[in-house]
């Protein structure tokens, strides 16, 4: 079998929970986590004589969705009925929307890495259409003996699905745009992007073909991948099984199936023959949804720096690389903490950058937190970061500061000074100390100093170590090395 | 005091000649005598009422409370009432008692503090043209109890024609009010799509539905849709516009009013005797001062073809949600999620209620979709283009309410196609989304008659105004049934 011979052919539908307070069509909540149907009115229940009416902000965060994929935003978009019976849809049919979507004909540009140092490939990958829908509720199986829980809280709750074009050819784009579609519903302030609760979904559309060839195969849809990572391997799993069935002479049949995250495979769920006909209809509780030019500029002026501007501006503003500037925009909030940095320590930007991208994200890793709660601020670390540019302390003390204030030693903006001046890490700039240490150093290693004389160079660092210990690190480097280079002179 | 206009009541309970407790007690006496005749109530709400009216006349001590505070009314048992049975005369909602108020039943009771009586029996899910297909059983006609009262506001038009109640309110999704306010004698509105709030109404064809009242004269008719009508957030097809002064509006002549006749609605089929008490009535017009032409609606007989297209379409989708796993009839000892589904739908609905179903979800399936959901909605614009021509050179267009008077019970149960014919002059209001009007113009061997006015959009004051002016000059309004007076 050769690999080399085969293309997959993909598209990925990703469901979005939006970020409202309220329901698409009542005004339940919609936090996660409360207890089981609390946060079902009668809306949700879909009680008799009930009616919905559309939220706005789920509205508006669609049309953002749309403007942020340069898509067309449909100026009349319809709801309609999809019908199915399940226990956790209240009515018997889920409000979608089906022919007139609110959002069509966008892209998103991925890049896929070449290596570390070469250019990364940019790749556009076409989306189709996002609709606005509501989710249903969950069937709970576990904990129960005999009977199947209904919890209708997710019910009701404003989801986008966003349908990808057949553009992606491997489990790598595939990640790549998922990642680039995630960062930018969070920018975006449209969805909190927790995968884990749900709140972005994928289910992936594979087929495989021979290289060359036009058509697209049979495709099967697997529902629900619910990590990065997940999603990297169901598809890979896939087009591996796919290549297999071919290859053996058999046939893929269309199919929906569901990845096991424990085995890492897929398994088919229900064919194409018992798919439901959902019966579509225009739902005629809601009025055809309008929006006008002014409505989307309107919309449009509200919606915050994308992750792509931001990194272009992080690159001329800042004079950052274009890594630093990648790494740095990756999320909003660690963006806005870098520029706060900048703004408060008055300091260079790419010093800031190297302690924000380095030390900092170095140590929320380590701790397993967001940037939203790091426990170093920003003021604090551009407190820090202004001692570093007054010379006060030199970047090696600042890295015990730095720990300092990670362990809690001080807090509140002033709490780098605070930690340096109880500990007297202020750096020594006057030449008498300086000069008293290497003149201790010089008595203390006749050797050396002998042998320095005699021509050996190299021993020039070690005369520095020695002074920086004899000063407890607080020497200033520059003044050392000047002093030094006198003193040490024959 | 049980014959006695809505007005008259108001005036009555505010001089204190009587309270609305009194004028209560005797609706429910009235009820407790001759309703076992009928079966026009499903649900007496005795105690509910009578705290009400105490309430009311509360009120009315205080000089407070409107021209409809302390007056009874009875509510179809469609609309869902707070702490009370809303059964929608289905068994699938036998065991519902609503957690909440209808949109319409707040403004009625709670804002302009009428006293409700009781839910009337009804059409299943408001489908039937003569209330036998209510799990209730069949309501009787007053006028003569072997016959049908009409449908679906069957027991609404029962108990105001009978007088156990001064005025009911209704709805109507292909004629459930003007075609039973046409068999009992008594005044009926459909106002326009969109005017009176849907919410808490529960839902059969919801781009047809529409609220509305049975009362015995336009006048009482205007007093309770005055009430209703408005525009509610909670109801996105409901349309924020004034709804004007509907009463005081009665005032007017009716002279230079342009009435058009559509030759389509006095064709083959219309009886004879119906259509001689029909151009009566365009006579007395006539001399009130209406100029009456004659006009077309050529689109007229694809009305219940399409009807019987869009209304089951959106039944189907409506009653998908009564599935027995939140409320309702849920069947016992279910083997699986699927047998619990079929057999509770199977076991919740009735014959006409399951072969309405199934005529929607075939016309929406894969396939079928444009051949006839499609088409209907194409033809329903149609229909709507020749009210719209219409009404440029006519101010209401006339026609009878029905083929005939009030048929027999268990006559056409047999043949669904001659129960639908039924609404052949009443649909198409529905279809375009306009008001429509029913009120009594005669009777054919002592069963009444009606004659039927459709006005332009939101032109209920108008509608209203011709009935009333039509009402002065007549007193067929004022006759009660045998045994009921």
């Amino acid at each position: 079998m050769d690999r080399q011979e085969w293309e997959a052919v993909i598209g990925l539908e990703v469901h979005c929970q939006l970020l409202t307070k309220s329901k698409i069509f009542s005004g339940a909540a919609t936090a996660y986590g409360a207890a089981p149907n609390t946060q079902a009115d009668a809306v949700t229940l879909g009680l008799p004589g009930v009616l919905p009416v559309l939220n706005g902000t789920a509205l508006e965060m669609a049309v953002k969705f749309g403007l942020a994929v340069d898509a067309q935003i449909a100026e009349r978009c319809v709801f309609a009925r999809k019908h199915y019976f399940y226990p956790d849809l209240p009515k018997g049919y889920q409000i979608s929307q089906y022919e007139l979507p609110i959002v069509y004909q966008g892209h998103l540009d991925i890049e896929l890495s070449n290596g570390k140092d070469a250019e990364p490939t940019v790749k556009r990958i076409g989306i189709t259409r996002a609709h606005m829908e509501e989710d249903a509720g969950k069937s709970l199986h576990e904990g129960f003996v005999g009977i199947t829980g209904i919890d209708l809280n997710r019910a009701g709750t404003p989801l986008i699905e966003i349908v990808s074009e057949p553009d992606i050819r491997s489990a790598a784009e595939a990640v790549a745009y998922l990642k680039k579609l995630h960062q930018l519903v969070v920018y975006l302030g449209i969805c909190d992007g927790n995968m884990q609760e749900g709140s972005f979904r994928c289910d992936a559309n594979v087929s495989v073909r021979r290289k060359g060839e036009t058509k697209f195969g049979t495709r099967t849809e697997t529902k629900n991948v619910n990590s990065f990572r997940f999603v990297e391997k169901a598809i890979e799993y896939e087009i591996e099984r796919q290549i297999d069935v071919i290859e053996s002479g058999g046939r893929i049949v269309q199919e929906t199936r569901l990845f096991n995250p424990d085995t890492g495979e897929t398994r088919a769920m229900r064919t194409k023959e018992d798919a439901n006909d959902y019966r579509y209809f225009p739902d005629p509780d809601l009025l055809p949804v309008v929006v006008t030019t002014d409505d989307r500029e309107r919309i449009r002026a509200t919606m915050p720096e994308l992750p792509e501007a931001k990194k272009q501006r992080f690159t001329t503003q800042y004079g950052l690389s274009k890594y630093d500037a990648t790494v740095l925009t990756g999320e909003a909030a660690l963006a806005d903490y870098y520029e706060s940095v900048v703004k408060l320590s008055g300091a260079d930007a790419k010093l800031c950058a190297n302690w924000v991208s380095g030390d900092l994200l170095g140590a929320l890793n380590k701790l397993g937190r967001d940037i939203g709660d790091s426990p170093v601020t920003a003021p604090m670390l551009a407190g820090m970061v202004a001692r570093i540019a007054d010379k006060t302390i030199s970047g090696k003390i600042a890295k015990d500061v730095f720990e300092a204030m990670l362990g809690g030693e001080a807090q509140g903006d002033d709490a780098a000074d605070a930690i340096i001046k109880a500990k007297g890490l202020v750096q020594i700039t006057d030449e008498g100390p300086v000069l008293a240490a290497i003149d201790e150093v010089m008595a203390k290693n006749p050797q050396q100093l002998a042998d320095y004389r005699g021509g050996k160079d190299k021993l020039f660092g070690f005369f520095v170590g020695q002074v920086m210990r004899a000063t407890q690190g607080k020497a200033n480097p520059d003044l050392v090395n000047k002093l030094l280079k006198d003193k040490l002179a024959p | 005091m049980h014959r006695q206009s809505i007005k008259a009541l108001g005036e009555g309970l505010r001089a204190k000649k009587f309270s609305s407790r009194e004028l209560t007690q005797q609706y429910l006496q009235r009820i407790e005598a001759l309703d076992p005749q009928l079966n026009s109530y499903i649900s007496v709400t005795a105690e509910q009422a009578l705290a009400q009216a105490d309430a009311a006349d509360t009120r009315l001590a205080r000089g407070e409370g409107g021209p409809l505070t302390g007056i009874p009314l009875a509510q179809k048992d469609i609309f869902c009432t707070q702490g009370v049975k809303t059964s929608c005369g289905s068994k699938m909602l036998d065991n519902f008692v609503a957690p909440y108020d209808a949109t319409i039943v707040g403004k009625l009771h709670a804002d302009a503090g009428m006293v409700m009586l009781g839910k009337c029996n009804m059409d299943e899910f408001a489908m039937g043209s003569s209330n036998e297909t209510s799990w209730y059983g069949p309501v009787k006609n007053p006028w003569d109890t072997t016959r049908v009262p009409g449908g679906s506001s069957g027991g609404s038009v029962a108990a105001v024609a009978a007088g156990l109640a001064p005025a009911a309110t209704a709805t109507d999704t292909g004629g459930s009010i003007r075609q039973p306010a046409a068999l009992t004698n008594l005044t009926g509105i459909k106002p326009t799509y969109g005017r009176v709030s849907r919410y808490g109404m529960i839902a059969f064809a919801s781009s047809l539905d529409q609220a509305g009242v049975v009362a015995r004269s336009a006048e009482d008719a205007a007093y309770v849709l005055q009430a209703m009508s408005g525009f509610d957030p909670l109801d996105s097809t409901s349309i924020d516009r004034p709804v004007g002064d509907l009463v005081t509006g009665l005032g007017q002549s009716i002279k230079g009013l342009r009435i058009g006749l559509p030759r389509e609605y006095f064709a083959e089929g219309l009886a004879d005797a119906v259509r001689s008490r029909v151009m009566d009535a365009v006579k007395v017009l006539e001399a009130q001062g209406a100029v009456i032409s004659e006009i077309s609606l050529p689109n007229s007989p694809l009305s219940v073809p399409t009807y019987y297209v869009v209304a089951p379409a959106e039944a189907s989708s409506n009653l998908a949600r009564y599935d027995g796993v939140r409320y309702g009839h849920r069947a016992a000892d279910a083997k699986n999620l699927e047998d619990l589904y079929k057999r509770s739908r199977a076991e919740g609905f009735g014959p006409e209620v399951q072969r309405r179903i199934m005529v929607g979800t075939y016309v929406l399936s894969h396939g079928y979709y444009d051949a006839y959901y499609l088409k209907a909605q194409k033809v329903r614009k149609l229909i709507y283009d020749d009210f719209r021509r219409a009404f440029e050179s006519v101010d209401l267009v006339l026609g009878p309410t029905t083929t005939d008077v009030a048929f027999a019970l268990g006559a056409k149960t047999d043949d669904p196609v001659s129960m639908y014919l039924n609404d052949i002059y009443t649909i198409a209001a529905n279809l375009a989304g306009i008001p429509a009007l029913s009120l009594s113009c005669g009777f054919v061997d002592g069963l009444p008659v009606g004659l039927q006015l459709m006005g332009n959009y939101f032109d209920e004051a108008r509608l209203l105004n011709a009935a009333h002016q039509y009402q002065q000059a007549t007193d067929w309004h004022m006759q009660a049934p045998k045994g009921f007076e």
